[in-house]
């Protein structure tokens, strides 16, 4: 009984598999070669497509990188350019030039700052300069308000003969009435006797 | 009717101008109360009691008290009197006569009074008259009477014009008691120019706070005022009413404008200008425009002062190496080296009656004020206080002299007389004071 079972069991499978392999059979094979081939070429058309797409998009974006990372160069070149001309500016403007007691005349040190200061002025040429005139407070008034002016005058001269033209530079004295730093000895005498920079107002 | 208009006249006319009436038989003979040459060595004794008041009901009794304070004040600030003490006084005053027959002048020899001075004051209705007279107790003479009317506001003005005549008798000079004193008052951003009366009295700001305000100038009638400000960071010449303080441009010349002294002969002033690229003198016409270069010389020139007659120009000028004061004859245009010692001498102004030129000098740091002779270099030290004394001005009869000192710490103006006598401070001011000018 059991062996008849086993011997329907596999006929019927037999039958239903062949069926099965019939039917498949019947059905496609004139087709399936020739879409299998056009799918494997669409599929290959659109990898290539996709590909050549995806490295364009990595040229652009490879070159586009590239752009900002020029540019991000150029702005970083700028700003330190620009820093170091701030820095220049004002070390142009905070720079002073000191002078010995009742004396006009520059010291080596002051013509060390002035050359440094005409460079300046020479690279800026839109630059237009005052140069205020200062003494210390021992002295008088009158005297010391055109001692400063010698002073100023003796600043405008220097840089005139280094190059700059005489038209850009503005004399000032404020004699002993706006001292750098308050006090009452040396200290403060030698850093009140100077003459300092600023631009024009209005530039 | 008629007696109100003439009423008004009197009061207009009082208000205008101080009448004056001389009294006659006053005695003229020369005799020297003041020793001229050294005129505030040996003081003179003066007596002024109190002064009365001449209505029956003595209604004028504290205007005569006022007016006998301010005489005593004022002629005591010229440095020529010794003030005696009324608690030394023999006799009480406010019954005594003030007239020659009615004076017993050897009351006021025994306490040692050389000149006597008495005063009366009567008032009527608004219009005020005072009559003063001046004795010589040891001779028992009068020297000077006077009688004014005015309005009761001119009452000080009444009074100081007596003392003038006082030292005007005494001495020969005028002037000093109408004069007045500029200068710079004011820190930080608040300096002005500042007018009081001649002893310190009537204080007024005349211009708008600076920040730089130096060098104001009388101009020779006295009613203008030239000084140096800072404005928009350019330094000009302004030139300012001394009353209404109304103020004008006068020169803005490029680089600095400094120092303007008016010329006394003639319109215009010289300044410091550096406009050539050079601190030069320059006089400049009344208009502000340039007329002449003064200076000729390579480094700083400044500070102008002009003799009285306006031929002779002294001026600082750092052409031998340090600022020394030099003397131009500006017909000719030769100069003189006038100072020597020292290396720091700066801030001449030339007596307005003699050849003496008074000017501060540095000396071991310290600044100190001397008179030097013109003609002769002869010169004496006034000052020998600690700090810096500064800004020397004379006073228009040559009496006196004010200037700045830093002797008790902040800039503050004092007075002096010519021969350095008597130094005291001349204002009760509490902000700085620096620059003084004393008017014509």
């Amino acid at each position: 009984m059991v062996k008849r079972i086993n011997i329907r069991f596999i006929l019927f499978c037999i039958l239903v598999l062949s069926l099965a392999a019939f039917v498949s059979c019947a059905k496609k094979p004139p087709e399936s070669a020739v879409s299998q081939e056009k799918q494997q070429q669409v599929s290959e058309t659109e990898t290539t497509a996709e590909a050549e797409k995806t490295r364009q998009a990595q040229q652009e974006e490879e070159i586009s990188e590239q752009e900002l990372e020029a540019r991000k160069r150029a702005e970083a070149k700028q700003r330190r350019e620009k820093q170091k001309e701030e820095k220049a500016r004002g070390q142009f403007l905070s720079e002073k030039v000191y002078f010995e007691f009742d004396d006009s005349s520059l010291t080596d040190d002051a013509r060390e700052v002035l050359r440094r200061k005409s460079r300046w002025i020479r690279d800026n040429p839109d630059a237009c300069i005052i140069i205020e005139g200062h003494c210390d407070e021992r002295g008088t008034d009158e005297y010391n308000l055109a001692l400063g002016s010698r002073r100023a005058e003796s600043v405008k001269d220097f840089l005139v003969k280094t190059g700059v033209d005489a038209s850009r530079l503005t004399t000032i004295s404020y004699g002993e009435e706006r001292p750098a730093v308050k006090g009452h000895n040396e200290d403060v005498w030698t850093k009140n006797r100077r003459a300092e920079f600023r631009f024009c107002s209005g530039k | 009717m008629i007696t109100a208009p003439r009423f008004c006249l009197i009061i207009l006319i009082s208000a205008i101008s101080v009448f004056v009436v001389p009294f006659s038989g006053v005695c003229q003979e020369e005799y020297d109360y003041i020793n001229i040459s050294e005129p505030f060595m040996n003081k003179i004794p003066m007596a002024i009691p109190v002064f009365r008041a001449l209505s029956e009901d003595g209604a004028e009794e504290n205007a005569a008290r006022r007016a006998s304070g301010i005489m005593r004040d004022a002629l005591a600030y010229t440095g020529y009197f010794k003030m005696i003490d009324r608690d030394a006084f023999l006799v009480d005053s406010a019954n005594q006569g003030i007239v020659s027959g009615e004076i017993n002048f050897k009351n006021w020899r025994d306490i040692g009074a050389e000149l006597l001075i008495t005063g009366g004051v009567r008032s009527n209705a608004g219009v005020v008259q005072m009559e003063f007279r001046m004795f010589d107790p040891l001779r028992q003479e009068m020297l000077l009477g006077k009688r004014y009317t005015g309005t009761a506001e001119n009452q000080r003005k009444m009074v100081l014009r007596f003392c003038g005549e006082v030292i005007n008798r005494l001495t020969e000079k005028t002037g000093l008691f109408e004069s007045r004193i500029a200068f710079v008052g004011g820190e930080g951003e608040d300096k002005s120019v500042y007018v009081c009366d001649f002893d310190g009295k009537n204080l007024r700001r005349i211009t708008d706070p600076r920040d730089i305000v130096v060098s104001p100038a009388w101009s020779p009638d006295g009613r203008t005022i030239a000084y140096t400000a800072y404005s928009d960071d350019q330094s000009n010449i302004y030139v300012c009413d001394a009353d209404s303080g109304e103020q004008n441009l006068f020169a803005a010349y490029e680089g600095i404008n400094i120092t303007p002294a008016w010329l006394p002969d003639r319109p215009g002033m010289a300044a410091t200008l550096s406009f050539e690229g050079d601190e030069e003198i320059y006089i400049l016409t009344e208009a502000g425009k340039i007329d002449k270069r003064l200076t000729e010389s390579w480094g700083v020139d400044v500070s102008p002062s002009f003799s009285p007659d306006g031929r002779r120009m002294a001026f600082v000028s750092n052409r031998s190496g340090s600022p020394q004061i030099y003397v131009m004859d500006l017909e000719s245009g030769g100069v003189k080296r006038l100072t020597y010692e020292g290396k720091y001498n700066t801030q001449p102004e030339w007596s307005p009656v003699s050849d003496k030129i008074v000017y501060s000098g540095m000396k071991n740091g310290n600044i100190d004020i001397y008179v030097i002779d013109a003609n002769t270099g002869e010169k004496s030290r006034l000052t020998r206080a600690t700090g810096s004394n500064e800004s020397p001005g004379w006073s228009p009869d040559g009496s006196m002299i004010v200037f700045s000192s830093t002797r008790n710490g902040p800039s503050r103006l004092y007075v002096m007389t010519a021969a350095g006598t008597d130094q005291r401070r001349l204002l009760d001011m509490e902000a700085q004071q620096k620059l003084p000018d004393w008017s014509p």
